[in-house]
């Protein structure tokens, strides 16, 4: 019970990592119809930019608070994340819309082996490890033989920055013009152009929304792990677009709840099945929906117009 | 909005607008490459994480990329322009008999050039001087060759994204090493078998994805790769996990002649050489040659049947494939199974040829690199895939040959560091740019070679 406990805290941390990256997926492929194949590596980019400025706060500016430093970390990446993500669309998306079906694909893979690549070249093939940011660690109860049911405040931190971006986000989504905007582009983006919707601000600004929030996944990653590396892009990638595959592609409380779910998913089956296997879970269950029930669970099924 | 565009490159270049541009890409480009490249985090003695200054090069490399944008907007867009806005006539029937022609000419001298190559290779270096010659550049780029061809059908004829080509790759590998040393079986009974396990696996991993939709397909695939590798690390009893497989046996001259040097019917005892491996590369190369035209050659026979017809019209629209009832089910099948029993050929060539297999030959960048081949090369077309694998593997392996290069990048600069990075450019490059392939544009298969009369009686209700 005490184990079974322990790794369904564990799970819902890391399926609120997924979760956060899943949203970035399902937002643009809600609005352009495209996988953006470099979300994962635009994680990992966001992550590298977080551990830098860590670096120039900690060790150049010598500031003390890590609870301020962890702010302003997450701040910067956010923003830096966001600009590059706007160049990326920029550069390797927006002059591909009306090109043939696989175009924008092909490119999203070539801009992720890009990133991930200028990353090893630019950073190195090591792992980045700093010091934990914090060692705090409560625990709830203890179980009969012994064994503690404990909750880090890492974990803590994780949950509340999740839960209040997504609040913040689903304002965004729900209440401003922006995202007026953005579900009109989704239903219909010719209506919407004629309609006085600027649809390619609208799409750069999908991209740079879903790239903030991965950038908050990439700080809470590193936060969480205390180490990164330049291939940290890839597998995480492939398992919030699972996530997003899951809760259905399009549905943004769908793409939290696949989150939650492939994360609960994994460690459950890492600590009871397999871990060898745990890659290999989340892998199958990506190609098990897909096949099964590719509409996902809160999305609707999808029409293949002429 | 198209006249204002218009009058304004008709009134020269606005060089106002473009040193704005060019100013502003660079501030952002320093934005991003100040942290990126400019703060290099390394670890000192005492394990800690530090950062290392380099904003100068970040500043360098950020003043390039404003220049290089200014110049765009100032000269080269103005001037595409230009070029866009003289008419452009319509391709016609002469043109393309001619660019047949050419390309029919390079296929001849390429093929001629192929087979005489390790001779002039030998000549010129000498026997022990080849192995590189022949090995690092001729078998290698060649076996790249082989796997664009292999995905060339799958992704450039029947346009299906196929991430995990390397799964197949794998499996005629694994399926050669494991059969060659737990059952003593020849290279050339093993060839046909791991062929046909590869295909055997491209329908098993083929059929359940059938009904999704070309970038649903592209993920599935990448996690049966994925899928695939993980189980070939963690089923340590049956691939050796990630220490991989040994000592797998070498190709026999089949079967009379062994490359081993201490074997009885050894070729260089029987022939009197001078003990050296030059010979086994040599062979290598042309069981390779003959592999990879083996898969051009079925790859331009099926192209005239009815499945590599239906291959492309599934590749063009598959609603309306489907719609003039073509069974897309099979068609996919087809181009997946065939695709991946090159795929497996080559495979079991790359393990005898090793000697040595493991999960590590088969990660993800390795279908990165086979599709930035097919993409680069053009997607449909055979030449090009050729073209852009000599160009991209030997490309990269010449980089390493170049030592004036560590004099201008410092003693540690190592080329294949960039390879990934300069692939992954020029798939973005090539898509954004000419979606077609740089090398060669893949053409239209079938067309009518004159206009044909055709009589009312055959029209009528129920002919053609």
């Amino acid at each position: 019970m005490e184990v079974f406990v322990q790794q369904v805290i564990n799970g819902i941390t890391i399926g609120s990592l997924y979760g956060l990256i899943a949203i970035g997926y399902t937002m643009v492929f809600g609005i352009i119809g495209m996988v953006n194949f470099a979300h994962g590596d635009v994680f990992m980019v966001s992550a590298f930019f977080a551990l830098i400025f860590l670096l120039v706060l900690t060790s150049w500016l010598g500031i003390a608070s890590m609870t301020l430093a962890l702010i302003l970390v997450m701040v910067v990446a956010m923003v830096l994340t966001g600009l590059l993500v706007w160049a990326i669309e920029r550069v390797a998306y927006a002059p591909l819309r009306g090109s043939f079906r696989l175009a924008p694909l092909i490119s999203a893979i070539g801009m992720s082996i890009v990133l991930s690549n200028f990353i090893q070249v630019a950073q190195g093939p090591r792992n980045k490890p700093i010091p934990p940011v914090t060692r705090d660690v409560y625990t709830l109860w203890e179980g009969a033989n012994g064994y503690p049911v404990n909750l880090s405040l890492k974990q803590i931190i994780i949950w509340v920055v999740t839960a209040l971006l997504l609040a913040a986000f689903w304002y965004v989504v729900q209440k401003t013009a922006l995202g007026r905007a953005q579900r009109a582009c989704e239903q219909d983006r010719k209506m919407a152009s004629l309609l006085g919707v600027n649809v390619d601000r609208t799409i750069s600004l999908t991209f740079v929304i879903g790239a903030a929030l991965a950038a908050v996944a990439g700080t809470l990653f590193l936060m969480y792990y205390g180490v990164v590396v330049f291939s940290d892009g890839f597998t995480p990638g492939v398992k919030a677009f699972t996530a997003a595959v899951l809760g259905g592609i399009g549905s943004l409380p769908g793409a939290v709840l696949g989150g939650l779910l492939i994360g609960l998913i994994e460690t459950l089956w890492g600590q009871y099945v397999s871990a060898d296997y745990q890659n290999v879970a989340a892998f199958s269950i990506l190609v098990i929906v897909l096949i099964f029930m590719p509409q996902g669970l809160l999305g609707r099924p999808e029409v293949e117009k002429v | 909005m198209n006249s204002a565009v218009k009058s304004k490159d008709g009134a020269g270049i606005d060089f106002g607008r473009a040193l704005k541009d060019g100013v502003l890409i660079g501030i952002v480009a320093f934005a991003l490459l100040g942290p990126l490249v400019g703060l290099k985090t390394d670890q000192n003695m005492a394990n800690e994480l530090i950062l290392q200054n380099r904003l100068g090069l970040a500043a360098i490399l950020s003043v390039i990329i404003g220049v290089g944008r200014f110049l765009l907007s100032a000269f080269i867009y103005p001037w595409i322009a230009a070029r866009g806005r003289r008419s452009k006539s319509a391709v016609t029937l002469a043109e393309l008999e001619a660019r047949a022609r050419v390309t029919r000419g390079l296929s001849v001298t390429g093929l001629v050039f192929l087979f005489v190559y390790p001779v002039l290779i030998i000549s010129l270096f000498g026997v022990q001087g080849s192995i590189k010659w022949v090995d690092n550049y001729g078998v290698q780029i060649l076996i790249y060759v082989m796997l664009g061809w292999g995905l060339n059908i799958v992704i450039g004829l029947a346009g299906l994204l196929d991430l995990g080509y390397v799964a197949f790759y794998a499996v005629g590998a694994y399926s050669y090493a494991l059969l060659a040393i737990n059952f003593h079986l020849s290279f050339w009974v093993l060839l046909p078998v791991a062929g046909i396990l590869a295909a055997f696996w491209g329908i098993i991993l083929g059929f359940p994805v059938l009904r999704l939709r070309g970038d649903y397909l592209a993920i599935v695939t990448l996690a049966f790769g994925e899928i695939i590798r993980l189980v070939l690390i963690n089923w340590k009893d049956f691939s050796g996990g990630s220490a991989g497989i040994s000592s797998i046996p070498k190709v026999t001259l089949f079967g009379i002649y062994s490359f081993d040097m201490g074997a009885s019917n050894s070729f260089i005892k029987a022939f009197h050489l001078s003990p050296s491996s030059a010979y086994y590369k040599v062979f290598l190369y042309y069981l390779i040659l003959l592999l990879a035209l083996l898969t051009a050659f079925i790859t331009i026979r099926l192209r005239r049947l009815p499945i590599g017809r239906a291959w492309e019209a599934l590749r063009e629209d598959e609603v309306a494939c489907r719609s003039l009832g073509i069974n897309t089910t099979n068609t996919k099948l087809t181009a997946f199974a065939i695709g991946a029993m090159f795929g497996g050929f080559a495979g079991s060539f790359f393990a005898a040829r090793q000697g040595f297999v493991s999960p590590e030959s088969f990660i993800f960048m390795e279908s990165a690199v086979i599709v930035a081949i097919v993409v680069l090369g053009g997607m449909g077309s055979m030449i090009g895939v050729a073209l852009a694998a000599v160009a991209m593997i030997g490309g990269t392996e010449l980089l390493r040959e170049l030592d004036f290069l560590k004099l201008v990048f410092g003693k540690d600069f190592n080329p294949d560091q960039y390879r990934m990075l300069l692939f992954g450019l020029a798939m973005v490059i090539i898509m954004v740019w000419k979606p077609t392939g740089f090398v060669s544009a893949r053409q239209p298969t079938a067309f009518l070679f004159k206009r044909k009369t055709v009589s009312g009686d055959l029209v009528k209700e129920g002919h053609g």
